[in-house]
């Protein structure tokens, strides 16, 4: 009878721990946990546990608003996710704030919060440059890499019934494995975010045999995410976004991770901020993509 | 616990609804379908893999029990402590990358065909390793016997040794036949469309984590099960009364 009774609490204690408060979490534990990339441009992995990236600084600054805010220095703890496993580990608690190169979709804000969009995503094709590839219709008949657990293989799926192609399509299990088909020449083509195929070609062994063609297959927003019904946590997160826009540090943060040569190679992306981003930037909002498709 | 949502494996894979009789036609495709695609392709790269490590396995356990030829034991050792020493994800890699830089004429091979290779190979190290202690547990006279009944080397294993030997292995091989498709899932990684990498995508794509989570796991102990049962069934046919095998008549 004892024993049941101890089973029963310790599992309602287990379920009963769903509407969390982080900023007491995070306040008691001293620690917050930061979900990052190992290979996206917005956060990436230079080895050696050091992780980088326009979002996995931006996301720093934003844990050093957040010990002002709960008045105690917070030690942050790096949490590398995959695309498969980044919402799950944010549900049940092991990641308090992922900042890596998350679309903020109607789907997934069933499971999730989004903070407010900080990049806009356009989906593209690399290619090597002597395929003679120049659109999506000339991948008929092909095949193309995509990374399993990303919204790219849904845009491929819709894009392949929509325009009546037929391509064959290989999965990579992260951006860095399906980069490496392409290299090795098993897949003819990489659809994935503009800013990781750029990442991925600019680190790669000789970036002039890469390119990225095609029309932009998908607008998506990129947030940093949260776990979902905890206001307070989401606001303090939103509240230093919208410092850093309106300072000017989001700015130049943004120049210096994709205009300026970055690590590992020293090479730069060269991307202007396009006008989706300047627009997302002027006007903080969290809404999801298929409102930008409506467009 | 919140309730589990089983219509999501209805769901039209590209519009997301609903589909009447959960099998979608032409062009479309329900998570059902898909899911029973994926689970074609473990079941072909299990059985595949399954059959290479059986030939392989058995050539392999014989050349390391041969009396008279050291050079082809060591060959047998060499085998045996190469594919049981590295890991099994390693091995698929490399031969999916290293094997068709090295020799590009591999670079045509069909990918699936590279993995049932390496889950072949990895598996043929165990068997062989099962078969050579079968046919060690039993008694030396045995294979006197043979020679003295005139028998070459090849004629005494054929006749004598292996098909005790086969007999006495039966529970491991079992345990064997279901570890590969266990193991299959690490196909996975090198991209082909199997169980594992369907439980990854569609898992993240529909949210519902648990319920393709259960699907998955169910087809993988189907998988097991049947193994088992087939794998019973042989041994059940092939015992031979008043033959001693190891664990007993009939143990499972």
């Amino acid at each position: 009878m004892k024993r049941t009774l101890l089973v029963l609490a310790l599992s309602a204690l287990a379920f009963g721990a769903h509407a969390e408060d982080t900023l007491a979490k995070i306040k008691a534990s001293g620690t917050i946990s930061l979900g990052v990339r190992d290979s996206s441009a917005l956060s990436y992995t230079l080895g050696n546990d050091k992780y980088v990236g326009f979002h996995t600084e931006m996301a720093e600054r934003i844990i050093g608003d957040l010990s002002k805010a709960v008045g105690k220095k917070l030690e942050t703890k790096y949490t590398l996710v995959t695309s498969q496993n980044r919402i799950p580990l944010v549900q049940n608690g092991t990641v308090d704030l992922e900042c890596g190169s998350t679309t903020n979709n109607a789907q997934r804000q069933k499971d999730v919060d989004f903070a407010y969009t900080t990049y806009v995503e356009v989906v593209r094709i690399a290619v090597r440059a002597n395929s003679g590839i120049k659109s999506i219709k000339d991948l008929n008949g092909r095949s193309v890499a995509t990374t399993t657990g990303t919204t790219s293989v849904q845009t491929l799926r819709k894009n392949e019934r929509a325009q009546n192609i037929d391509f064959k399509e290989v999965y990579g299990k992260d951006h860095a494995d399906s980069f490496l088909l392409l290299e090795s020449g098993r897949a003819d083509a990489f659809v994935m975010d503009g800013s990781i195929l750029a990442k991925n070609i600019a680190s790669s062994k000789n970036p002039g045999d890469f390119k990225i063609v095609g029309e932009e297959l998908s607008v998506e927003p990129i947030a940093c995410m949260v776990r979902k019904d905890d206001p307070a946590f989401l606001k303090a997160v939103d509240d230093s976004i919208l410092r850093q826009i309106k300072d000017g540090s989001l700015a130049k943060l943004y120049d210096k991770w994709f205009m300026q040569p970055i690590p590992p190679t020293n090479r730069s992306l060269n991307m202007p901020m396009s006008e989706a981003t300047k627009a997302a930037w002027a006007n903080p909002n969290n809404k999801p993509m298929e409102d930008y498709a409506k467009k | 616990m919140p309730s589990l949502d089983w219509p999501v494996f209805c769901r039209d894979t590209l519009s997301g609804e609903q589909v009447a009789g959960c099998f979608a036609s032409g062009r479309d495709q329900t998570y059902l379908q898909w899911m029973l695609q994926a689970w074609g392709w473990t079941v072909t790269v299990s059985l595949s893999g399954l059959l290479v490590a059986l030939v392989l396995g058995s050539v392999i356990g014989v050349l390391r029990t041969l009396p008279d030829s050291p050079w082809l034991v060591r060959f047998g050792n060499a085998w045996v402590e190469l594919f049981r020493n590295i890991p099994l994800l390693v091995q698929i890699f490399i031969w999916y990358y290293v094997v068709p830089r090295m020799w590009p004429a591999m670079q045509s091979i069909n990918p699936t065909l590279l993995v049932i290779l390496g889950l072949g190979f990895f598996t043929s190290a165990r068997i062989a390793e099962q078969l050579r202690s079968g046919i060690q547990a039993l008694p030396r006279g045995q294979r006197y016997a043979g020679m003295a009944l005139g028998f070459t080397t090849l004629q005494y294993y054929r006749y004598v040794l292996l098909p005790m030997a086969y007999r006495i292995i039966m529970p491991p091989l079992t345990s064997e036949s279901m570890n590969i498709f266990k193991n299959s899932s690490v196909a996975f990684a090198v991209s082909i469309a199997e169980l594992t990498q369907f439980y990854y995508q569609v898992g993240e794509e529909t949210g519902h984590q648990r319920e393709v989570y259960f699907g998955v796991l169910a087809l993988y102990a189907v998988s097991a099960l049947l193994v088992n049962q087939v794998m019973g069934f042989i041994t059940r046919r092939l015992r031979v009364p008043g033959m001693v095998m190891a664990g007993g008549a009939g143990g499972h």
